[in-house]
C-alpha cells in the first residue's frame, strides 16, 4: 500500500512541476539556513570538557573599593589579583587548583636561517594539566616545587613539537624562548577545548587553535613575560610589578569532586573574603563560584551575531513552512475530484490522509537533501570567513541526521492541514461536479 | 471603479485557510524583513564611520623585536627607524605608536575632572605619539597646537606616565566641556596629575569598534610619548599622495636595513587602511550581506506563495468569473477584484506583521544590546509588502480577467 502512495505522490508531484520545485526549493532554503546556523551555534556553545566540566569551578572575589557597589547587584570582577590567587592556590582546599594568564612567547627555532616567531603561551601552575585533562603524548607536566623554584621548563603543544622537532619525542630537549633556554618536560597530544574556556577574560580569543606553550607562572614572570590583559582598580605606580599592583590579571580554576566539596569550598571562599575585609584589604563581601558551563553562559562566549543569525534562520524556516502549507493546500484542493473518485471507489479517509502525508513527506525529503546541500554551502561560506571559529564549522553526523529530522517534521507539519482538508472532503458533490 | 469589498470578504470566508496562510506569511515576512533592514542599516552606518585618518595614503607596520633590549637601546632603534622611514622618497611622514584608529581592541582610560572623583565622567581611547603623529595619520587639527619635540617623553615597557599636556578629539572636548571652552582646560585620565588640553583634532576614531567603543564614539586622546615597548610597536607611515604602493614595499626594506633583529609578519605585518577597515568591520559587513540575502529570498518565497495560491483560486473560480463576465462585468472589474482581494489580505497581514516586527525588535533590545527600531522601517516594510503582494497577484489576476464569458455556459 505504501508503495502505491509513493507512486501516487510521485505522479502528483510530477503533474505540477513548477509548484513542486517551488515547494522543495523554499523548504530547502529554510532548512539550509537553519542547519548552517545551528551547526555554528552548537559548535560555539558546546561543552569544552564534557567528561570534566561538572567538576570545574571558577571562584570570583572582589577587591574593589566600596564606591559604586550595590549589594546583591554588583558582580565580582572576572579576574583575580596575584596575592588572592596565590592565597587560594596555597590553601589547597580543592582537589586541584590552578592560576593562569595568557601571554606571548617569542620562540627562536634552532634551524639555521629560521626566523623567530611569537606563539600563544599559557603561564600557569602545576595542576593545570591534570585538572583540565590535557593529554600528554610524551613526558608530563611539572610539579609544585618546579613552580616554586622558578624552573626553566615548558610543556609544548603537538603542533609546536611538529614544527620544531618534526614530531619526535622532544622531552629533555631545549627550546629557546624569549632569549632563555627552556627544557621541555612534556609534549601534549593535539588539545584545543572549544570554547577555550580557560582563556576567557584573559585577553585572548575564545575559539580556535590551542596554545603552543605552557610554562610555570613564576618562571614566566621572572622572565618578565606579561599577561595579555590587566584590569587595574586603582592608580598604578608601576605596571612592571604586577604581583603587588592593584591589578587583576589571573584566572583561577578549581576542581571539586562532590557537592559537599563544592559547598565547603563556597564556605571557605566566603571565609576568605571575610578575613580579607578584617585585614582591610577588601571592602566588598561579594563572592561567586560558577561551574564551567554556567560560567560560559554568564560570560556570553557565543557572539551575539551568531545567536541573532540562528533566530533569524528559525524565522526563515517558519515562513518556508507556512509557504509550503499554502502551496500543498492549493495542490490538494485542486485534486478534489480525484479524491472524490478514490473515496467513491472505497478509499477510507485514513487512506486519503496517509496518501497526502506521504506526498508532503516526499517534498520534505527532497527539501532535506537539497537543504543539506545548502547547509554545506553555507558552512563552506563560514569556513572562509575570518572569524576565529571559522575553521571548525563542519557538519557532523548528528547534524547530518538532524537535517532530515527537521525536513521531515517541517514538511509533515506543513502537510497536516492540506491532508486533513482532503480527507474530510465529501465525495458526492465532487463526483457530481464531474 | 467601485471597490467591491463586501462580496470579496464574503468570498474570502469560503477560503479561510488560504486567506489566513497568505496573511500569516505576509506578517512573518514583514516582521523579519523590517528587523533585517534595521540591522543592515545599523551595520552599514558602522562601515562608513570616519576614522580621521588620511586612509588613502596611510599604512601601519606591526614591528616586533627579535631580541630583548633595554628601553634606551629600543629608543635609539625607534629613532633610527623613524629617521630611515622619513627619508624614503615615497614617504611623507612616520611616527611610532601604541595603537591606531580602527585597530580593533585597544586601550582606553576613564576620564575624571578631579583626582578624587569616584564615578568617571566618561571614557577615552588613549594613543601615544610624538610631534609627527598628527601628520603621519593625517589628522585635522581644528584648535590649538601640535606637541613640541621637547614635550615628548620616551616610555619604556608598561611604564606609567602622567603627561602635563594632551591633544584630544573634538568629541572628547565636547563631552568634557560642552560650552566649547576645552582648550587650555585640564582633566585626569587615571593619572595622579592633571593633563592640559593644548590641541583639538577632529575626528579621531578610537582603536576599537565594539559596543563599548560605540557608547564613547570618537572620544580619544593623544599623549606626547614615544613608546619603546620591549615587545614591539606600530609604525604609522603616511606615503606621499599616490605613492602608497611604493612606500609599502620600500618601508620594510628600510627597516630591515637598519636592523634585522625584528619580526614583521609576512601575512599581516604591513596593512594599509583598506585592509584595516576591512578587518575591523568584517563581522558588520558579513551580517549586513547575510541579512540582505535573507530579506530578498524571503520576499521571493512570499511572492511565490501568493502567486501559487492566487493561481489556484483563479482556476477554482473560472466558472464564477465566467458568470460575472456574462452578467456584464468588464475585464477591468475582474482584475480589480483580485487586486483588491489581495490588498485586503495584505492589510490584515501587515497589521499583524507590524506589531510582530515591533515585538521582535523590543525582544532584541533586551537580548542583544540593540537600539530601538524607528517606525520608518515598519512603514517602508509595510509599503514594500503591499506592493509585493499586488505585483505577485497581478499575473494570476490578469489571467482571471481573460476568462471568457462562455465559461459560464460550460459545466466544468
Amino acid at each position: 500500500m505504501f508503495a502505491y502512495y509513493l507512486d501516487l505522490a510521485l505522479r502528483s508531484l510530477k503533474r505540477n512541476r513548477v509548484l513542486t520545485v517551488l515547494m522543495v526549493l523554499a523548504l530547502a532554503l529554510g532548512i539550509g539556513a537553519t542547519i548552517t546556523t545551528l551547526t555554528v551555534l552548537r559548535l560555539l556553545s558546546g561543552d569544552p570538557l564534557p567528561q570534566k566540566s561538572a567538576q570545574l569551578f571558577y571562584p570570583q572575589i572582589d577587591p574593589n573599593t566600596k564606591d559604586g557597589y550595590i549589594e546583591g547587584q554588583t558582580r565580582p570582577d572576572l579576574l583575580m589579583t596575584y596575592p588572592d590567587a596565590m592565597n587560594l592556590l596555597h590553601a589547597h582546599r580543592a582537589t586541584r587548583q590552578a592560576a593562569m594568564a595568557m601571554t606571548q612567547a617569542r620562540i627562536m627555532p634552532r634551524q639555521p636561517n629560521a626566523h623567530p616567531f611569537y606563539s600563544d603561551a599559557v603561564m600557569t601552575t602545576s595542576d593545570f594539566f591534570a585538572m583540565f585533562d590535557a593529554p600528554f603524548q610524551y613526558g608530563g607536566g611539572w610539579t609544585a616545587s618546579d613552580d616554586d623554584s622558578r624552573a626553566h621548563l615548558v610543556v609544548i603543544a603537538s603542533f609546536l613539537n611538529d614544527k620544531l622537532f618534526g614530531g619526535a619525542n622532544s622531552v629533555g630537549r631545549i627550546i629557546r624562548m624569549d632569549d632563555h633556554d627552556m627544557r621541555i618536560v612534556g609534549v601534549l597530544k593535539p588539545w584545543a577545548p572549544q570554547p577555550r574556556f580557560y582563556a576567557q577574560g584573559l585577553g585572548s580569543r575564545s575559539y580556535g587553535d590551542g596554545d603552543a606553550l605552557y610554562l610555570p607562572l613564576h618562571t614566566a614572570r621572572a622572565l618578565e613575560m606579561r599577561p595579555q590583559d590587566t584590569e587595574c582598580y586603582a592608580e598604578v605606580p608601576d605596571m612592571l610589578n604586577l604581583e603587588t599592583a592593584p591589578c587583576e590579571w589571573l584566572g583561577f580554576w578549581v576542581e571539586l569532586d562532590s557537592s559537599s566539596a563544592v559547598s565547603s569550598y563556597r564556605q571557605f571562599l566566603d571565609g576568605y573574603v571575610r578575613q580579607q575585609i578584617e585585614l582591610a584589604r577588601f571592602q566588598r563581601p561579594e563572592s561567586s563560584m560558577l561551574d564551567l558551563m554556567s560560567f560560559l553562559r554568564q560570560q556570553q562566549v557565543v557572539p551575539d551575531d551568531v545567536r541573532l543569525q540562528a533566530g533569524l534562520a528559525f524565522g526563515f524556516l517558519l515562513i518556508c513552512v507556512v509557504n509550503t502549507v499554502g502551496l500543498l493546500l492549493a495542490k490538494c484542493l485542486r485534486r478534489s475530484r480525484e479524491i472524490g473518485v478514490r473515496r467513491a471507489l472505497g478509499a477510507t479517509r485514513r487512506e486519503i490522509f496517509i496518501q497526502f502525508m506521504v506526498e508532503a513527506g516526499m517534498v520534505g525529503l527532497a527539501g532535506g537533501v537539497l537543504g543539506l546541500l545548502f547547509a554545506e554551502l553555507g558552512l563552506f561560506g563560514i569556513r572562509h570567513q575570518p572569524a576565529e571559529y571559522a575553521g571548525l564549522a563542519h557538519l557532523d553526523v548528528t547534524m547530518f541526521l538532524f537535517t532530515f529530522v527537521v525536513a521531515l517534521v517541517a514538511s509533515l507539519i506543513a502537510g497536516i492541514l492540506p491532508a486533513w482538508r482532503a480527507c474530510v472532503l465529501a465525495p458526492a458533490p465532487q463526483l457530481k461536479a464531474a | 471603479m467601485s471597490l467591491q469589498i463586501k462580496p470579496i470578504l464574503l468570498a474570502l470566508r469560503r477560503h479561510k485557510a488560504g486567506t489566513v496562510l497568505i496573511a500569516l506569511q505576509i506578517a512573518l515576512t514583514l516582521a523579519i524583513v523590517c528587523n533585517a533592514l534595521f540591522i543592515i542599516h545599523q551595520r552599514v552606518v558602522n562601515l562608513s564611520e570616519r576614522s580621521g585618518v588620511d586612509e588613502a595614503n596611510v599604512f601601519v607596520i606591526t614591528n616586533q623585536w627579535a631580541v630583548d633590549r633595554s628601553t634606551r637601546a629600543i629608543d635609539a632603534q625607534v629613532q633610527a627607524d623613524l629617521a630611515a622611514l622619513r627619508q624614503l622618497s615615497s614617504v611623507r611622514d612616520a611616527a611610532s605608536a601604541t595603537g591606531y584608529p580602527l585597530q580593533g581592541g585597544g586601550w582606553d582610560n576613564f576620564v575624571t575632572m578631579t583626582p578624587d572623583q569616584v564615578k568617571p565622567t566618561t571614557d577615552s581611547a588613549v594613543y601615544y605619539g610624538d610631534e609627527h603623529l598628527l601628520d603621519a595619520l593625517g589628522l585635522r587639527l581644528v584648535a590649538g597646537r601640535n606637541f613640541r619635540p621637547d614635550e615628548v617623553v620616551a616610555v619604556g615597557t608598561q611604564q606609567a606616565i602622567s603627561p602635563p599636556v594632551v591633544i584630544v578629539s573634538k568629541a572628547l572636548a565636547r563631552r568634557l566641556f560642552p560650552d566649547g571652552s576645552a582648550l587650555g582646560k585640564s582633566f585626569y585620565a587615571m593619572t595622579p596629575t592633571p593633563t592640559t588640553i593644548v590641541g583639538i583634532v577632529d575626528p579621531l576614531h578610537r582603536q576599537g569598534a565594539s559596543q563599548w567603543d560605540k557608547a564613547h564614539a570618537g572620544q580619544s586622546l593623544i599623549w606626547p610619548a614615544r613608546p619603546d615597548d620591549a615587545r614591539g610597536i606600530y609604525y604609522i607611515v603616511r606615503a606621499k599622495s599616490g605613492q602608497l604602493a611604493a612606500a609599502m614595499s620600500e618601508a620594510p626594506k628600510a627597516l630591515y636595513a637598519q636592523s634585522r633583529m625584528r619580526i614583521i609578519s609576512p601575512t599581516d605585518g604591513i596593512q594599509d587602511y583598506a585592509q584595516i577597515r576591512h578587518h575591523v568591520f568584517d563581522s558588520d559587513r558579513g551580517m549586513a550581506i547575510l541579512m540582505g540575502i535573507i530579506s530578498v529570498v524571503l520576499l521571493a518565497i512570499t511572492a511565490a506563495g501568493i502567486v501559487g495560491l492566487t493561481s489556484f483560486w483563479v482556476g477554482q473560480r473560472r466558472k464564477q468569473i465566467g458568470v460575472r463576465r456574462a452578467l456584464g462585468a468588464t475585464r477591468h472589474d475582474i482584475l480589480s477584484y483580485f487586486l483588491t482581494e489581495n490588498l485586503l489580505i495584505g492589510f490584515a497581514g501587515v497589521v499583524v506583521g507590524a506589531l510582530l516586527a515591533i515585538v521582535i525588535n523590543l525582544w532584541m533590545v533586551t537580548r542583544f544590546e540593540m537600539d530601538r527600531m524607528s517606525l520608518a522601517y515598519v512603514g517602508v516594510g509595510v509599503i514594500a509588502l503591499l506592493l509585493l503582494g499586488q505585483g505577485a497577484v497581478f499575473a494570476p489576476a490578469l489571467r482571471a480577467s481573460r476568462v471568457s464569458p462562455v465559461e459560464a455556459t460550460r459545466s466544468v
